[in-house]
């Protein structure tokens, strides 16, 4: 069973919330996997604080944990959970409700009554109003 | 629950069909309502550009042209670099309804972005998506 998909765009959306985990994240892309040490030299917060975000990014599923040198642990960014996230976020911005307020107010523009003289101007500007 | 793939509206328009088919379809029409500039190649294949005055821009791929029925094409998903080749549907039915239409609008294809089948496939190739990441994060961050 595929895990429930509204659980994992919540659990992005929650990790992507905060600065400092957007910035984890995008060091990880920028750079590679690194260690909570290589983390905590790069931006401007604890190694502790580091750790403590990186169990939330690897509970989302946005980050895994696999061994380093030195048996010490990095971590590898993971973007299936952000493609699915992203798949929610599309849906969304297509927002097909208000362009087709603006379809209908063009047609009806198009084919209203001729204005009356003194109303002439209140629609401003629209080349394609009332002939 | 699953992700919505698909996003379908009606609206009654008080309009016979020739005149919404043209609002669809034509550059002035669709310059009229969608894009601020539009330029559009109208038949299977042919390519249309829109373009808004915060210099946003969005290339679509005329796909069905059944005039006045139906008019479809492809476009590329808001949030997606540019060069992404993943593309949604949308498809408009026009049909006749006394002296006006009844518009059906129809996007499909959201789910095309990575289904959970192929994580592992997409977790073998986490690097390559790498930046693409990096381009979400700087849009988020701008929003």
């Amino acid at each position: 069973m595929p895990p429930d998909d509204e659980a994992i765009a919540e659990q992005v959306f929650v990790a992507l919330a905060d600065p400092t985990r957007r910035g984890i994240l995008a060091a990880l892309a920028a750079e590679g996997p690194a260690t909570a040490t290589d983390l905590a030299a790069r931006l401007p917060i604890t190694r502790q604080a580091i750790a403590k975000h990186l169990t939330l990014l690897a509970d989302a599923g946005l980050v895994t944990a696999e061994p380093g040198e030195r048996r010490r642990v990095r971590y590898r960014l993971r973007s299936a959970p952000m493609q699915r996230a992203q798949r929610f976020l599309a849906a969304l911005a297509s927002d097909w409700d208000s362009r087709l307020d603006a379809l209908t107010d063009h047609l009806d523009r198009q084919l209203a009554p001729p204005p009356r003289p003194d109303r002439l101007t209140s629609r401003s500007g629209r080349a394609d109003g009332p002939q | 629950m699953g992700f919505p793939d698909r996003i379908e509206r009606t609206v009654e328009l008080a309009h016979p069909p020739a005149k919404v088919w043209s609002a669809l379809t034509t550059a002035e029409g669709l310059a009229a309502w969608f894009g601020h500039e539009v330029t559009i190649d109208l038949r299977p294949g042919g390519t249309a550009r829109m373009r808004w005055s915060d210099g946003s821009t969005k290339s679509m791929r005329v796909e069905r042209v059944e005039e006045p029925t139906v008019f479809g094409f492809t476009w590329q998903i808001d949030g997606l670099p540019e060069d992404d080749v993943r593309r949604t549907y949308v498809e408009f039915t026009l049909e006749p309804v006394g002296s006006g239409t009844r518009l059906r609008v129809v996007e499909t294809g959201f789910a095309q972005l990575p289904p959970d089948a192929h994580r592992t496939a997409y977790d073998a190739h986490t690097q390559g998506w790498a930046s693409e990441l990096g381009e979400l994060l700087e849009h988020l961050d701008a929003a």
